[in-house]
């Protein structure tokens, strides 16, 4: 560690992972689910588990961006903290605040947690990913702030890179677009348009901003490859996602009330989406390619490199697959959005997460890189997670097709839980992926454990 | 990329490019403000189907179905439910809820009030009638 503060990246980290096999445990209890109907019925209805399953995923996305931050940022600048302290307490209060969440959803009727909660003051639950109760959308806000303050005043005593500035510009944005969580008008189109100012503006705006500072980080470590070029990447890539992305958003707004021009805007805005993504795995793999230095931490450049093809699948090719507004007339809310869903997902924002986590950690512990014997179950986890999300996105993209013909496209269209059963061969192999991908997930976490001869970290 | 391309010069782009769209989105979204009037269906907007958004959200019914397509899969669209099953189906299959079929989808009871049950069902018509430019394909969601 070069600087004494980026400790406090740990407790993040670690609480990431937790967060992260939550999240898994709930994906298999909902997979289950679809095809054992009542399944830990009334104790655990699917709608409780999917709110659990994607409360987790962001929270632990979270986690892992301000440990992220808090790793990264002393290094960019090179100077300690501005509060190391500040940053140890937020981190407290939004593992408790989330943990208290995560019990509401699970012990108490939602309707009861909402009314518990406040929502009567200003309504603002029951929202899809925004489900939060009113006190842990304030906490998000009030953690967020204090986090940005902390990291912005790290910036200002220190040197300012473009990877800094790039990664607080997209934190900055993160916080700032939450802030739609709070409207929520009894007008519906209304309330759909500026959720997505939250969720698309997010995932396919700021987030990549994000996304694209972590992996440029990762690289410059591994590679040994000038700052100055990678950097220049950086600029090219999160270019490419804006312009693209920020009228991208017009993809979401083809059904919900909003003027047609957007099935037009939208379409073709959005139909660029996986150029930054592909720019993202050809820079990746170039500056692997270039490489200065071999370093010891192979797993770490296995994660990199992971990412920018996976986003590149997930986001990019699954997102276009469906993106153009006369396929979205029949595709828009199928399975064929939950394959989508969940690639774009594991293959941008988990991965990048347990990239920046692989590298980071072992030097958190004191060493450069992790045992030889160490890495090699990482990267077997490493492998068994991604393939298995492959195989879940596949069936699930599978499922939809067969849904959208019967139900949509078919002369004669046959009712939504018909159709269900008909493809419920499907969601038994996703089931089974979801298996694996809870076995991938082991793996990685037994690979912290694994001892083994290590060098000092430099 | 050659060296006549800088940092700086893609820096600059990055800033450039980025300002342009945000102001173009906001322009469209303005435009949008504008004509949502004509297709959203505010004026019907009563007290009864601010209720039924109400207790539609409280009751997390997205965490099960789609709502003009957005929401979760595991239950039927109910943006058109209203024209296809009508009021009285809609509140009958509220109340017989959950059906305990073995091994089949379970929805819970949430023990609404017949005033609760009229809410919810003018939520869902107002809701049918936003104009979703001929969404979904069919009847069925």
């Amino acid at each position: 560690m070069q600087y004494k503060s980026q400790a406090v990246a740990k407790p993040y980290f670690i609480a990431a992972i937790a967060l992260f096999t939550g999240q898994i445990l709930f994906g298999l209890i909902m997979g289950l689910q679809y095809v054992v109907g009542d399944f830990l019925f009334p104790e655990i209805p699917f709608n409780v588990a999917r709110m659990v399953h994607t409360n987790l995923l962001i929270v632990w996305l979270l986690f892992g961006f301000m440990g992220a931050a808090y790793f990264m940022i002393p290094e960019e600048t090179e100077t300690e903290l501005y509060s190391p302290k500040l940053a140890i307490a937020m981190f407290w209060i939004f593992l408790v605040a989330g943990a208290l969440t995560i019990v509401g959803y699970l012990t108490v009727p939602y309707a009861t947690l909402a009314k518990m909660t406040g929502n009567d003051i200003l309504a603002t639950m029951g929202r899809e990913f925004l489900e939060q109760p009113l006190v842990t959308k304030i906490g998000i806000v009030v953690v967020a702030l204090a986090f940005l303050f902390n990291l912005s005043m790290t910036m200002l005593k220190g040197r300012k890179t473009s990877i800094g500035l790039v990664l607080l510009l997209g934190l900055w944005g993160l916080a700032i677009f939450f802030l739609f969580s709070f409207y929520n008008p009894h007008n519906l189109v209304l309330d759909k348009f500026f959720w997505w100012w939250v969720v698309h503006l997010w995932v396919e705006g700021v987030w990549e901003l994000i996304l694209g500072a972590l992996l440029a980080f990762v690289l410059i470590k591994v590679t040994g490859v000038d700052r100055e070029v990678i950097e220049k990447w950086l600029y090219v890539i999160i270019t490419l996602a804006l312009v693209s992305g920020i009228i991208g958003t017009g993809h979401h707004y083809f059904w919900i009330g909003t003027p047609e021009y957007w099935q037009w805007w939208g379409s073709i805005f959005s139909a660029l989406e996986p150029i930054p993504f592909f720019a993202m795995t050809v820079f990746a793999f170039n500056m692997v390619n270039r490489r200065r230095r071999d370093h010891p931490n192979k797993a770490a450049t296995l994660w990199a490199l992971g990412t920018g093809v996976m986003a590149f699948l997930g986001a990019g090719v699954w997102g276009f697959l469906h993106t153009l507004a006369p396929v979205n007339y029949y595709t828009h809310g199928t399975q064929i959005t939950a394959a989508h869903g969940h690639m774009a997902f594991y293959g941008a924002y988990a991965m990048v997460v347990l990239c920046i986590i692989s590298y980071a950690m072992p030097i958190l512990r004191g060493r450069a890189a992790n045992s030889a014997k160490a890495q090699v179950m990482e990267m077997w986890s490493f492998w068994l997670m991604t393939v298995s999300m492959v195989f879940i996105t596949l069936f699930l993209t599978a499922a939809g097709i067969v849904q959208v013909w019967l139900q949509r496209f078919s002369d004669t269209p046959i009712a939504f839980m018909a159709a269900q059963d008909q493809i419920s061969l499907f969601y038994w192999m996703r089931e089974v992926a979801g298996v694996f991908f809870l076995i991938g997930l082991l793996v990685y976490i037994a690979s912290f454990f694994v001892k083994g001869e290590t060098k000092a970290a430099a | 990329m050659s060296g006549t391309f800088t940092k700086s010069m893609a820096r600059n782009i990055f800033y450039g490019g980025t300002v342009f769209f945000v102001l173009l989105f906001l322009a469209l979204s303005f435009d949008t403000m504008k004509e949502l009037p004509k297709r959203d269906n505010r004026a019907n907007l009563t007290e009864s189907v601010i209720n039924g958004k109400k207790l539609w959200e409280v009751n997390n019914c997205i965490g099960c179905h789609s709502l003009l397509g957005e929401g979760a899969y595991f239950a039927p669209e109910l943006g058109n439910v209203y024209p296809r099953r009508g009021p009285e189906f809609i509140k009958a299959w509220i109340q017989a809820m959950p059906t305990g079929a073995p091994g089949r989808r379970q929805m819970p009871n949430f023990g609404f009030t017949d005033q609760e049950l009229d809410d919810l069902v003018a939520f869902l018509k107002y809701s049918s009638e936003i104009n979703t430019a001929n969404w979904p394909p069919n009847i069925e969601g």
